[in-house]
């Protein structure tokens, strides 16, 4: 937001510019969080509840949300752990799962965290929704700081989720299904809201689109990494053709 | 069951593993960041990313039965109670409700 030093004298422009006395940034991160940590809850609670009904102590959720804290992985591994696959199994497949995460170094605004204690807590809490979140219009403005106590509102709402479902999972009857839906409500909203900030540009979303159903088509046990490799691969073609039109146009 | 030191490394492995990928790029693409290119695919992955997360969501649908109107239903509510209310904890939670009823209810397995 832009605002000009003369703008205070006159006021009826003053009413419309933000009060100069902002507030923290951890109460404005944990406002910032409050859409994501709906989703978050109920999915780290629904998280929690598959670990106990699996038959794999509480403690074992509160230690994987804290530690690995990725969601749709977390998922997965349960039922590798369940089943006992060697170590290096696991590896592959987290591997697998969560290199789309190589994806958002391009864009997260890492060089907005000054401290190397911060850089390393930015890069271990670099979910999927903190991207999202960061990436958005509004959030250009953002201090390092801000990005930081965001981070760490969404890592609690995970682990705390997690853990609450896990030491209530037993009460949860088994008929009760659904409660992942969450997590495809959050990606659903993110992306009406990112496709809203760029309204001029559906070729975007479009071309995602394509990317995702080729990809569930062509590698259906790898659809995460060839729908982000295909995307990006056509955003670059995209970019490259529209600079060289004129030339050979 | 496994044994505890089992569960144990095989999070710290999960951890290790999905650490490195999030933190190790950064000492690549950092140089990359201020390029035109970079530019062009910062402003526009965000969208893009969040549209293949959906789909990756919706992958097993169980488009052949019944049971497929309970997600569907519950991603239409999503997306009319967001573009109608533009609150986003509001449309999580219509959406997952609304999936949580059906999917519990109506088309229990």
């Amino acid at each position: 937001m832009c605002i000009s030093p003369a703008v205070g004298r006159d006021a009826s422009l003053s009413m419309a510019v933000p009060p100069a006395r902002t507030p923290s940034e951890a109460r404005a991160a944990l406002r910032d969080s409050a859409s994501v940590g709906l989703g978050f809850v109920p999915l780290g609670v629904a998280f929690g509840v598959l670990v106990a009904h699996s038959g794999v102590d509480w403690w074992w959720a509160s230690l994987s949300s804290a530690l690995v804290y990725g969601g749709s992985f977390e998922f997965l591994l349960i039922g590798l752990v369940t089943a006992a696959v060697p170590l290096a199994s696991v590896a592959v497949s987290a591997f697998l799962v969560n290199v789309r995460h190589v994806f958002y170094a391009l864009s997260f605004p890492l060089d907005r965290v000054r401290s190397r204690l911060g850089k390393a807590y930015g890069t271990f809490a670099l979910c999927d929704e903190a991207y999202a979140l960061t990436a958005g219009e509004q959030a250009r403005a953002w201090s390092g700081r801000r990005i930081l106590w965001l981070q760490l509102f969404l890592h609690l709402y995970w682990a705390g989720g997690a853990t609450a479902g896990a030491l209530l999972g037993s009460l949860v009857p088994d008929r009760v299904q659904g409660l992942d839906f969450a997590l495809t409500a959050l990606f659903t909203v993110l992306a009406l809201e990112a496709v809203r900030d760029r309204r001029r540009d559906l070729p975007t979303p479009a071309l995602a689109l394509l990317s995702a159903l080729a990809a569930r088509l062509l590698f259906p046990g790898g659809l995460l990494i060839a729908a982000f490799a295909l995307f990006t691969a056509g955003l670059l073609v995209r970019h490259l053709t529209a600079k060289d039109r004129p030339r050979h146009a | 069951m496994p044994d505890t030191p089992y569960l144990v490394a095989a999070v710290l492995v999960s951890a290790a593993v999905t650490w490195a990928l999030r933190a190790l790029p950064f000492a690549v693409l950092g140089r990359l960041r201020a390029s035109r290119t970079m530019g062009y695919l910062q402003s526009r992955m965000p969208a893009g990313i969040m549209v293949i997360l959906v789909v990756y969501c919706l992958r097993d649908l169980p488009v052949t039965r019944t049971a497929v109107l309970a997600p569907l239903a519950a991603l239409a509510v999503t997306v009319g109670v967001h573009l109608w209310r533009r609150n986003a904890p509001l449309s999580i939670l219509a959406g997952t409700a609304v999936d949580i009823a059906l999917a519990s209810t109506v088309f229990a397995h």
